[in-house]
């Protein structure tokens, strides 16, 4: 069942939303720990079917930001428009059912399962047998298991990671590792994906391999991107419009010619002489 | 050689879905369930049912309620023996209650009550994990045996607090008290096991079974793929809590035929714990291995001796068998921490390979 997949197949859900307008609307949005200040007074959108980059010195609110858009953190002020719809404090198993997945900094897979399983749990939401079907397993429940394990062969075979798929992912090397992460939030298709540095520590190879997947992902699928990234390089050729943090706060917003001339933002990156 | 499975190729995802992708696996489960309810049943003797092959059901199946919870789920408990007790004592109260009702209906909803409990102490597991959920659960391990003993409306008001099974029949046949004979109480036993570990198995590698696997591997990452970890933690409770609470409900009806408070205390919780770890963590397999090794190991060295025509005293027969069962639990543990199941694994890996070390 090697077959390449079809990329028309492979289209993000339909969401209500044409190309290029408004997907997620972050306003004003303020977060604080106690005394220190993680992200003051943000505002920026992300339209429909764009790459949208993260980006800014380390400590900058980047991650805390991600945190905050799928539901982990709740902001102190400010609020977040989601697809046309204003939500304030949520539990992350919301924010995914309203269609936003995501991928860690550190890789968090589930270690003890084989890809395949890991892929498969990230539909788990899509999933509907209950107990009573599952206890039979004949039925119902298998005929539901298949149909799901198709559209994770589509994505396992669109990822290049079919040896794989019976393997403990624990024992899978890093790069590996995080294209199977890219896969299980895939298989939750997302109308937003977040990728929380989908390259780090990866070579110049895998990062090429990472890349192309992104675009991939982004052209086939129709998904739209907000990724967090260290490589400048790489954001600068994928983005269509980079947002700058730094120190909690905004500096910059704009396409990514615009923002690599931008002095605040060579400031931030470089330092300033006081 | 035996277990080449070369030539044995998967065309269809239904095919790569089955329980046995191997063949040789099938067979081999074939051959068991042949032993198991053809050719022991012709051969055992009283002894070997009581002392051995029901105990061992049994256990396992105790053992496996709890895998469930602490090797699919990830949530450590302490209080598996109480939840026997909560299962034994709710069908102790429904056959005297009802008294027409048929015994397999008495221990299937038997299992229900023992759900509720276990959901109801395995509320903290919705905050505290590892070690600090098993204290919470050692709660309910204390709470309810204390319950067993102060509520004499569970014990009928019998003078000797205890709960004594009276003979039962279903279409005819004793399968419980003291005229039942030890083969009918074996068949039930093994149907009864059987039937829930298929379930199990089911469950397992299933929907849900994936969605435990993920709170126990990675709980933050679990939520951030849309898992309900309120639901899983406590569904697992639930499934798990009922298989426990049949097993202790068979445990009194189809075994020792009788019970106090006392019986359903910690050290069952432990042996029970003792067999699902030395089996092996998140396998079903693992349950019956351990359970052969903790229950019925001891009472054959102990019948060896005089078996074998050897004179030693009894209590010195005892001294050794703890040593033995203890030095083999250390050795298994040594060679193979993940426990018995994965010695299994390992073995037949090597088999597949035979001849070839890679």
């Amino acid at each position: 069942m090697n077959v390449r997949p079809d990329p028309a197949q492979l289209g993000a859900p339909d969401d209500g939303i044409a190309k290029g307008d408004l997907l997620l609307d972050v306003k004003n949005v303020s977060l604080s720990f106690g005394g220190v200040k993680a992200i003051t007074d943000i505002s920026f959108d992300v339209r429909k079917g764009e790459i949208r980059a993260i980006i800014g010195p380390n400590g900058a609110g980047k991650t805390s930001m991600l945190n905050v858009i799928n539901g982990f953190y709740t902001p102190q002020r400010g609020s977040i428009v989601f697809r046309g719809e204003e939500r304030r404090a949520m539990k992350p198993h919301h924010a995914v059912r309203q269609g936003i997945a995501r991928t860690f900094q550190n890789v968090a897979l589930f270690k003890g399962m084989s890809t395949l399983d890991n892929i498969m749990a990230g539909r788990s939401v899509k999933m509907k047998r209950g107990l009573g079907w599952q206890m039979l397993w004949h039925g119902p429940a298998l005929a539901e298991e298949i149909e799901h394990r198709e559209k994770v062969e589509e994505i396992i075979d669109f990822l290049e990671i079919q040896h794989i798929r019976k393997t403990p992912v624990g024992k899978l090397p890093y790069g590996l590792q995080k294209r199977v992460e890219l896969g299980r939030a895939l298989a939750m298709e997302p109308s937003l994906l977040l990728l929380d540095e989908p390259m780090a520590g990866m070579n110049l190879e895998e990062k090429e391999d990472m890349s192309r997947f992104i675009i991939d992902v982004n052209q086939q699928r129709g998904t739209t991107i907000a990724l967090i990234e260290h490589d400048m390089g790489v954001v600068m050729d994928l983005s269509d419009r980079v947002v700058v943090l730094d120190y909690g706060k905004k500096i910059a917003d704009g396409a990514p010619d615009a923002v690599k001339t931008n002095q605040q933002v060579i400031d931030a990156y470089l330092g300033v002489a006081h | 050689m035996l277990y080449r499975t070369a030539g044995q190729f998967k065309t269809s995802y239904h095919a790569d879905h089955a329980l046995f992708p191997v063949r040789q696996d099938a067979i081999l489960l074939g051959f068991i369930l042949l032993l198991a309810f053809v050719v022991v049943p012709l051969t055992a003797s009283e002894f070997t049912f009581r002392a051995l092959l029901i105990p061992v059901l049994i256990y396992a199946l105790a053992a496996l309620g709890l895998n469930i919870l602490t090797g699919y789920a990830g949530q450590l408990s302490l209080g598996t023996g109480a939840f026997m007790g909560v299962g034994a004592y709710a069908c102790y109260k429904l056959v005297t209650i009802f008294p027409e009702m048929n015994i397999v209906v008495a221990i299937a909803l038997s299992g229900f009550f023992s759900a509720a409990v276990g959901v109801a102490f395995g509320l903290p597991s919705l905050r505290i994990k590892g070690f600090y959920l098993a204290i919470a659960t050692l709660a309910a391990q204390f709470f309810l045996v204390w319950l067993f003993e102060k509520w004499a409306w569970l014990y009928n008001y019998s003078s000797s607090g205890a709960i004594q099974v009276h003979n039962i029949d279903m279409f005819g046949i004793t399968v419980a008290g003291p005229n039942a004979t030890a083969v009918t109480q074996y068949y039930f036993v093994l149907c009864f096991v059987a039937v829930i570990t298929w379930f199990a198995i089911n469950i397992t590698r299933g929907r849900i079974g994936r969605i435990w696997k993920s709170v126990r591997d990675m709980d933050i990452a679990a939520e951030l793929v849309g898992i309900n970890l309120m639901k899983a933690k406590l569904s697992a409770f639930a499934v798990s809590s009922y298989i426990v609470g049949i097993s202790g409900a068979l445990f009194v009806f189809l075994w020792r035929g009788a019970a106090e408070p006392v019986l359903f205390d910690i050290p069952l919780s432990f042996r029970v714990l003792f067999i699902a770890i030395i089996g092996g963590l998140g396998s079903i397999l693992g349950n019956y291995l351990g359970a052969i090794l903790i229950v019925a190991l001891p009472v054959i060295i102990s019948a060896l001796p005089s078996a074998l025509g050897i004179p030693i005293a009894s209590a010195t027969v005892e001294h050794l068998n703890t040593m033995i069962v203890g030095a083999l639990i250390i050795v298994f543990l040594i060679v193979e921490p993940h426990g018995l199941a994965r010695f299994w694994a390992i073995i037949r890996e090597k088999l597949i390979m035979w001849p070839f070390p890679h």
